[in-house]
């Protein structure tokens, strides 16, 4: 029985993290998938209070909260290269502040405005959007990686936008991230994709089409007019 | 060189009122490293700190060595990391670094954010705010309870991540109480959290940074009041 399990959805980029940040490490584990329409009583039972995923169960002890476990994968298997934050504080400070820069800002611009959002709502957040990505294009000078040569801490919060950016672009039929704005980002976004260990995690992008376009439907059904 | 740093070293960008810049405060102390408080002005914003945090142009901000770092619980575990050799401030267990993580990120993701708009609220919406805080507090108690371990502070003997997470609301959390007039911490319901607040807030490296009930309600007023004015909605 592994001793590392982890509770998934096929879709849910906050989970993929977890799978990124075991297979760099080449640590076994378990998945589990979820369906959230039917969350199973374990789940509720590991992740009582946001009753989401990713939880990761190590020798029976759950652990919630995607940063968070990011943060307990470092601090347990220590000698499993590669590290994912750097030794240096000041360094490590830098990767945890950008993550949280993207959960906080980036994340919600865009899933939560320039997604929904229509017309000139939409323009408005796609600005705001690109105010904040230009921060990310500035990080990555003389970089292949925000961890460095090697996908790090930050590379691994990030990695939403590689397989995301072109969901978005396909369901608005708006250009989120422009190739003359922000070269080294999508440059960056393409050696994520294809970096080793995580090329073979992604999953399939129509599927994620499908399930976009629809999420985008009822969202924008509730949207006060 | 030894554990000792000029107070020019050592620099935090903040504000009395701000639970997040006492969160740096209480970790500085924790490792008793002298540094300077450069005071911003509310409602204006410093130079030095629109070039140190550019990104978010947001207080506290530290300046070690010339070098700036934002977000009050990263700054935190810069702070334990870098003075590695004073008390600690994260459990050493990394399971229990996670869960006092885990809380610290639901006291700003979740906690907060219901606790602030009760002051001004009315009717249906305050009533639900104040379930959805008092909901909260019965799950920190819980999380007191089986951090703790029976002593006085979620990080055992001595105040640790989570305490400072969480105790830095403190001043807001009592302000809010009388400007709703509403009581959020209870004996009743959270024995624990009632004594643990006592215990934090005369904590000696706490001390003096706990503004007044007070003084936080006049700021609260002034705040609305600069706010209605301006015509800002």
């Amino acid at each position: 029985m592994a001793k590392v399990k982890l509770f998934r959805t096929w879709s849910s980029p906050f989970a993929l993290r977890i799978v990124w940040a075991l297979e760099v490490k080449g640590i076994e584990y378990e998945m589990i998938y979820e369906d959230l329409s039917n969350k199973s009583s374990i789940l509720l039972q590991y992740n009582p209070v946001y009753k989401k995923v990713p939880v990761l169960l190590h020798k029976g002890k759950p652990i919630s909260e995607s940063l968070v476990i990011l943060e307990y994968i470092e601090e347990t298997w220590k000698s499993k290269t590669p590290s994912l934050l750097p030794k240096d504080p000041y360094q490590r400070a830098m990767a945890r502040y950008w993550a949280k820069f993207g959960d906080d800002k980036i994340l919600p611009l865009i899933w939560e405005e320039a997604f929904i959002k229509q017309g000139k709502d939409q323009e408005e957040a796609l600005v705001a959007v690109h105010e904040n990505l230009k921060y990310l294009e500035v990080e990555l000078r003389g970089k292949k990686f925000l961890g460095g040569d090697a996908v790090g801490f930050a590379d691994l919060a990030f990695g939403w936008l590689a397989n995301l950016v072109s969901v978005f672009e396909e369901v608005t039929c708006v250009t989120l991230i422009d190739r003359e704005k922000f070269p080294l980002l999508l440059t960056w976004m393409q050696n994520f994709m294809d970096a080793p260990k995580i090329r073979d995690t992604w999953p399939p992008c129509d599927k994620l089409i499908t399930k976009f376009r629809a999420l985008r439907e009822t969202l924008i059904a509730k949207e006060p007019k | 060189m030894a554990n000792t740093s000029s107070t020019h070293d050592v620099k935090v960008l903040g504000a009395w009122p701000s639970p997040f810049v006492i969160r740096a405060r209480i970790a500085l102390n924790i490792k008793s490293v002298e540094y300077e408080f450069l005071a911003e002005t509310p409602g204006s914003k410093s130079q030095l700190l629109l070039q140190s945090n550019p990104v978010h142009k947001k207080i506290p901000v530290l300046i070690h060595r010339g070098k700036p770092i934002a977000e009050s619980l990263v700054i935190v575990q810069y702070i334990d990391e870098v003075w590695s050799s004073g008390p600690s401030i994260l459990p050493s267990d990394p399971y229990d670094r996670a869960i006092a993580r885990f809380w610290a990120a639901y006291v700003d993701d979740k906690f907060f954010p219901s606790l602030r708009p009760i002051k001004s609220a009315q009717g249906e919406e305050k009533a639900a705010l104040v379930k959805q805080v008092n909901e909260g507090l019965v799950l920190l108690e819980e999380a007191f309870q089986k951090s703790s371990k029976g002593k006085a502070f979620f990080g055992g003997d001595r105040i640790g991540y989570l305490d400072v997470a969480f105790g830095s609301m403190l001043g807001w959390l009592r302000a809010t109480e009388k400007m709703g007039e509403v009581k959020l911490l209870d004996e009743a319901k959270t024995p624990g959290l009632v004594q643990w607040a006592e215990s934090f807030c005369a904590d000696g490296a706490v001390k003096g940074l706990i503004p007044d009930t007070e003084k936080i309600v006049e700021f609260a007023k002034l705040i609305a009041a600069r706010m209605k004015g301006s015509g800002s909605s």
